[in-house]
């Protein structure tokens, strides 16, 4: 069975993929227009920072990164119940999700 | 030495799945894309030592998030029609930004003043088996011994903001009579009212 340093990635790596993982997401709320796709990058984005966070709490030992990633998962999910029925309330009354044309407050 | 590799194979994964979310046409390819990004991120969870975390992230943003996703474009209908962009400078400027922000954030990680000097990133241990409590680091006990001791205020508000997100998405949701499904609904409930008072 092989020793567990064979296995230790240095956490700087994890970091950097994070920072990747957010940068992705970011181009994916700029440069989308329908909402929900919107929606999934900032849950990608979300997931960027709960990778550095567990990483984090592996390089510190201490596990107060992996309870702080447990919220944001709980909160992430919330966010999304929410949001998903405000897109599915607005389709009703605009019938369309596309976010250039949810300009006005009206209706 | 296998760790890197892995670690390498799985980023490459990962990265190569945000990409595919982010230029595919189809809301519900973009959707399982985002599926296998959540699968790496819970195996990076597993060889961080957080094996309750990766559970948690199977359990709650494939199996239950994602879901909810594909059952609202499957609602609206938004698979299929089919993405097509108008947004003709948007997108070489979000890129820009995107590149300016991965190298932003590559020069902190690697300027001598701030990234390389600090030790919690360059190293790596494995973490203990003996914390506080005696329990394995990343243990479903470990961290429930964290949540209902310590950070047991934040556990009961995230209960509170689960009800409220819950309550919240059934009144946003509700119909009130305005679609010809609640019209006729309400007219049943009606009909039968009248029907249980006049007997």
């Amino acid at each position: 069975m092989p020793t567990e340093t064979n296995f230790l990635v240095p956490t700087s790596y994890y970091i950097i993929l994070s920072a990747i993982l957010f940068a992705l997401g970011v181009l994916g709320v700029l440069a989308r227009r329908n909402a929900i796709l919107i929606f999934m990058s900032i849950e990608l984005m979300l997931n960027a920072a709960n990778l550095a966070f567990v990483a984090f709490a592996r390089s510190l030992i201490n596990l107060d990164g992996q309870v702080f990633v447990f919220f944001v998962m709980t909160v992430a999910a919330a966010e999304v119940a929410v949001g998903l029925a405000l897109i599915v309330a607005i389709f009703r009354s605009k019938k369309s999700i596309d976010i250039d044309e949810l300009h006005s407050m009206e209706g | 030495m296998i760790g890197t590799i892995l670690f390498l194979a799985l980023a490459v994964i990962a990265v190569l799945a945000a990409v595919g979310m982010l230029t595919s046409t189809n809301a519900v390819h973009a959707a399982l894309f985002l599926v296998i990004n959540f699968a790496c991120i819970a195996l990076f969870y597993l060889g961080l030592g957080a094996p309750f975390l990766a559970m948690v992230q199977v359990t709650v943003y494939a199996g239950a998030i994602m879901v909810l996703f594909l059952f609202v474009i499957m609602l609206l209908g938004a698979e299929r029609v089919s993405i097509t962009s108008r947004l003709n400078w948007q997108i070489p400027v979000a890129a820009i930004l995107t590149v300016a922000l991965i190298g932003v954030t590559a020069f902190i990680l690697f300027s001598p003043q701030v990234g390389t000097n600090l030790p919690v990133i360059n190293t790596a241990e494995a973490p203990t088996s003996n914390t506080e409590t005696g329990f394995e680091y990343g243990s479903p006990q470990s961290v429930g011994a964290l949540l209902f001791n310590l950070y047991l205020l934040p556990f009961e508000l995230t209960g509170v903001l689960l009800l409220v997100a819950m309550v919240g998405a059934i009144v946003l949701t509700r119909d009130e009579g305005k679609t010809p499904a609640g019209k006729r609904r309400r007219a049943e409930v009606v009909a039968e009212a009248e029907k249980v008072s006049g007997d």
